[in-house]
């Protein structure tokens, strides 16, 4: 069960990026957008918590139909011009591909294992296609902002180690537990971050704020975040985190968060980080439902250059499930006594 | 209303002493009235802070002596301390059955130990782990973030709400009875332990836990126990919770799923470990 909601969402994933993977960077564009198209104007105050900090605090969805990285046909261009040229542009990149979920609905999943199910998991079911989670309204293209709408290259020493390191666990792939994805594990999915990415499902967040802390539990795998705003400085180097070590603080009604200190193992969009991995993120509450959540994750040991991301969270009620994933993973051993029972044919 | 209750403390009560107390309001037996706790802005006891058990319930909530801990080889630094228990009267009241359960358990304890695989701790177990927990207390909600296992619940302190299906840390409504944080924890299931010792429970366990400040850096922790597929009737537990005074305190991470696989998928390996019982 896990394994195969764990397949879907990598063969989502592999949609997305094989969607704008050959994209030619583009150079010399338009100076990127970062305002986002006025919404209706309304009467609205930032609420505050009694301590006089906006109250970011409730439940929240991030999930969202923007690709990471923006489709190749795209270009430059940050924003769609409406709805209506946003669904015309997804149904032709998508190859005029309709049906239930119509632009909302990544263009297929595939049959990525080869077993003759074309789709594991319809993607309705995921909240990804239909009515069947509230999504912020976004105009956006792609999450990573900026003329090009993707994440840069690696360097070419990190390209070949990553190639190295495929190509072992590859081969080693079922050997043991300690071999299996750090997802499978259970230990992180690789998308709480920071930053904080959508996932195909469970992508639901809540915000507590207390004295001096905000506290921020992601329902996947109920990895949790408590991020000190008191002017404490980071921990000590020597303690790694797979969630990093982050501290906040607020400029004006935005928390910004820095966080370092990752764990070597840790992945941010694909690539291992190193030790001077540094993300930024800004949490601004935008309007009654919205809270809009911009990253920058810099890495010189890893990337060419740093990127920067934008999303909107929305507003919804109830509460989190609790995702136990550890508890629950039968997949673990199930997948280990089939490679065993495999060696032994 | 107010008559009624006068009357039943006067009832209740030793009549001389209970005759004086009636010029004052009287306050709930379980708080230590002395201690009002500082308030946050919102005029509600401030809970925030990083609270830790400094006691031996996690190896047994019974009083216990000292014993050897159950792998030979780590000697006396994974044995047993003493403890005088938490529990109120000391022995639980176990249906004959469910008390045999407890000494499986407790002889098979190195297989069926939940906190051995990393499993999340419950409610209460949770609380009293050698771990330290936060409290972030938002405004609608409180959030109780345990370092062990990274476990977490969110205490919706709105109307009560019901849970969606039974969990690892149940489902915890909140509110607050003069100095005290109150919360009815259900929906919890039967797959926690409250000990080492093989405490256990079924799926019908309620708790309903009580956080009382009793100085500044001192909570008192009460729980009250039903599970009458177990126990013969409600049972209480009760301990101070303390400050980490650290001036850098924090959760840390205790991602414990790393340190458990070997014992959970290692016999599944392609290769076996070198030298049992290695952690590599």
């Amino acid at each position: 069960m896990r394994r195969q909601l764990l397949s879907t969402l990598i063969a989502l994933v592999a949609v997305v990026l094989l969607v704008s993977a050959p994209v030619v960077a583009q150079t010399g564009a338009q100076a990127s957008v970062t305002a986002k198209p006025a919404p209706a104007a309304k009467a609205w105050t930032m609420p505050r918590t009694p301590d006089g900090k906006p109250d970011l605090q409730g439940v929240y969805s991030n999930a969202t139909t923007i690709p990471v990285a923006r489709p190749a046909n795209l270009g430059a261009k940050e924003f769609y011009d409406s709805e209506a040229d946003k669904a015309a542009t997804a149904a032709a990149a998508a190859g005029g591909r309709g049906g239930r979920g119509g632009a909302a609905r990544p263009a297929a999943a595939a049959d990525p294992e080869g077993n003759g199910l074309a789709v594991h998991y319809d993607t309705s079911q995921f909240g990804l296609g239909g009515p069947t989670v509230k999504r912020a309204a976004s105009l956006r293209t792609s999450i990573i902002t900026g003329p090009e709408g993707r994440v840069p290259a690696v360097l070419p020493e990190v390209a070949k180690a990553a190639q190295d390191r495929r190509a072992y666990q590859q081969a080693h792939q079922w050997d043991s537990a300690q071999n299996r994805p750090l997802a499978e594990r259970c230990i992180t999915w690789g998308f709480e971050g920071p930053p904080m990415m959508p996932v195909g499902y469970n992508s639901t967040l809540e915000i507590v704020q207390g004295q001096g802390y905000v506290g921020i539990v992601q329902e996947m795998i109920h990895d949790t975040r408590i991020i000190p705003t008191d002017g404490r400085p980071h921990g000590p180097a020597e303690i790694k985190r797979w969630m990093g070590d982050s501290v906040g603080h607020w400029e004006g009604d935005t928390l910004v968060v820095e966080t370092v200190n990752y764990n070597p193992l840790v992945v941010i969009q694909g690539q291992q980080v190193s030790d001077a991995a540094k993300v930024t993120e800004r949490f601004t509450r935008v309007d009654a439902d919205t809270i809009t959540y911009q990253f920058t994750v810099d890495d010189p040991k890893v990337w060419v250059k740093p990127f920067s991301g934008e999303y909107n969270m929305v507003h919804i009620d109830g509460g989190l499930y609790e995702y136990a994933c550890h508890e629950g993973n039968y997949g673990m051993a199930n997948n280990l006594s089939g490679a065993r029972a495999t060696e032994k044919k | 209303m107010r008559i009624c209750r006068l009357g039943g403390w006067l009832l209740a009560g030793t009549a001389g002493a209970a005759l004086l107390s009636l010029a004052v309001i009287p306050t709930p037996a379980q708080a230590p009235a002395a201690y009002k706790a500082l308030k946050t802005k919102d005029g509600k006891p401030n809970l925030n802070g990083i609270w830790q058990a400094n006691n031996e319930a996690n190896w047994d909530i019974r009083p216990h002596a000292a014993y050897a801990g159950p792998v030979y080889t780590l000697g006396a630094a994974y044995s047993t301390p003493a403890g005088l228990g938490v529990v109120d009267g000391g022995e639980l009241p176990y249906k004959p059955e469910a008390a045999a359960k407890q000494k499986d358990n407790f002889t098979n304890r190195l297989k069926l130990d939940p906190e051995i695989k990393c499993y999340m701790g419950g409610v209460p177990r949770s609380t009293y782990m050698p771990y330290p927990f936060q409290i972030v207390q938002g405004t609608g909600t409180i959030m109780f973030v345990y370092e062990y296992a990274g476990a977490v619940r969110v205490i919706n302190m709105g109307a009560p709400t019901k849970a969606p299906a039974d969990s690892w840390m149940g489902w915890s409504n909140g509110h607050w009875e003069g100095e005290s944080l109150v919360v009815d924890v259900t929906s919890l299931n039967d797959s926690t332990w409250f000990d080492r010792a093989g405490n256990w429970h079924s799926d019908a366990l309620h708790v309903i836990e009580r956080y009382t400040a009793i100085g500044p850096d001192a909570l008192q922790y009460e729980a009250t126990i039903d599970d009458p597929k177990v126990f013969t009737r409600q049972w209480k537990m009760g301990m101070p919770l303390y400050r980490r005074l650290e001036k850098n305190a924090q959760i840390l991470e205790y991602k414990c799923v790393e340190f458990a696989e070997e014992v959970l998928y290692g016999h599944l390996r392609k290769q076996p470990l070198q030298g049992k019982g290695d952690s590599k």
